[in-house]
């Protein structure tokens, strides 16, 4: 399981092994100040992350920030 | 008067027999103390009695709840008790549970105030803690000289009605329940106290402890993207537009399981949040924003991964109890097992 999420201390303290952070709150995967399409790529860009940090090997807690 | 206490033990502690026995101990009623309670009644000191002793076998009692808990509340009522002490059972987890369960169904049904004793990782602590008065013991019976007179004290506290102390000034595991009171200093300065022995590196206690969380080791990586299964999960509150199964705005008892096989993406006509606590107008507005579906469909067409699993599931996760999360993720964690999904995104709010 990857986590995509924006307050990453929580999602550390609840004790997710992989974790992406998102944009904001409201909008994780999005980003209302651009147009649908910019928004589109924006989440593209997040799951393709998701994605590589589930066929990354971990031991431990990990923040995929880049 | 005197008081009227019933002792429950197990067959180890009655001088029957230790594992071997376990099975065959049907429960039995015997005038009086039986092993352990000799301690025990010496510590009432006079104010109660030890009237009689009822033994189960941990194996029986584990095998047979009900019909052993039936037969235990009979032996129990015979002997007009006016409370139940079972036990301390240490570390033992079926001795444990059995003293917990014993105790919970004695409180519900014959309405008699009840002590037992556990070491704090006792799987039947967790278990009853709620329930019953568990006092804090060693792991293993040499902490029986400073359990038993913890135990009577505390009995003897219920049965004469007094007001019973926090859980470490008592010496039991605290049971998760509040009680109002007045204190002469308002909380900004006993936070404010609290941060300054803090910052002087002074010892201080917390008055509102942070839930535990359990650690899972971390799943292997996924070898082979190309056949893989990926299902979206959320905490973000994502429902069909209406909200069909009513998944509360916060504290949320349920979660929600929705087909999106024939779903290209989420739309505001289709979707929309049941979460409280942000403002929802750029989920119901676009809910992609929270539950990829989109971009996972592209993807899933482009050969990325093989399948977009047909369902995701979501909850609300706003003030939602620690207790029911667990209980959502594991039931979840089984479906999704179970229809051969390789790897799950969760996004959260």
């Amino acid at each position: 399981m990857v986590h995509i999420c924006t307050i990453v201390p929580i999602s550390l303290t609840v004790g997710a092994n992989r974790i992406v952070p998102a944009v904001a709150i409201p909008h994780p995967l999005g980003d209302p100040s651009r147009t649908l399409e910019e928004e589109k790529v924006i989440r593209r860009k997040l799951v393709e992350k998701a994605l590589r940090a589930l066929q990354t090997e971990v031991s431990d807690q990990t923040v995929f920030a880049e | 008067m005197t008081f009227r206490v019933v002792h429950y033990i197990n067959q180890f502690f009655a001088g029957i027999g230790g594992e071997e026995k376990a099975g065959e101990v049907l429960p039995e009623l015997r005038q009086g103390v039986v092993g352990p309670g000799a301690a025990l009644a010496a510590e009432l000191k006079g104010q109660a009695e030890v009237v009689g002793t009822i033994i189960c076998g941990d194996g029986y009692f584990a095998e047979h709840m009900e019909e052993a808990t039936a037969k235990i509340l009979e032996l129990l009522n015979s002997c007009k008790p006016d409370i139940l002490i079972a036990g301390p059972a240490f570390n033992a987890g079926r001795y444990g549970t059995a003293c917990g369960a014993v105790c919970d169904a004695a409180a519900k049904q014959l309405g008699i105030p009840t002590v037992t004793g556990m070491y704090k990782e006792n799987p039947g602590v967790d278990m009853y803690r709620k329930n019953t008065f568990i006092v804090s013991t060693a792991d293993n019976a040499r902490g029986i000289k400073e359990a038993v007179p913890t135990m009577a004290k505390l009995a003897l506290k219920l049965l004469k009605k007094e007001t019973v102390g926090l859980g470490p000034e008592e010496g039991y595991l605290e049971r998760g329940v509040r009680r109002n009171y007045f204190l002469e200093e308002t909380g900004a300065q006993r936070a404010a106290a609290m941060l300054a022995k803090k910052l002087r590196g002074e010892p201080f206690v917390t008055e509102y402890p942070m839930p535990v969380f359990d650690r899972v080791d971390p799943n292997p990586a996924v070898k082979d993207l190309k056949n893989a299964t990926i299902a979206l999960v959320t905490s973000g509150g994502i429902c069909p537009k209406g909200n069909p199964d009513h998944i509360e705005a916060s504290s949320a008892t349920k979660y929600g399981e929705y087909d999106i096989s024939s779903f290209a993406a989420l739309s505001e006509a289709d979707s929309e949040t049941a979460h409280g606590g942000y403002d929802p107008t750029y989920a119901n507005k676009e809910p992609n924003r929270v539950l990829p579906v989109d971009v996972l469909r592209d993807m899933e067409k482009e050969g990325v991964f093989k399948k977009l699993y047909d369902k995701y599931y979501t909850t609300v996760g706003n003030g939602t109890p620690v207790a029911n999360a667990k209980r959502f993720g594991a039931e979840i964690g089984q479906k999704l097992k179970k229809d051969g999904v390789s790897a799950v995104i969760l996004t959260s709010t």
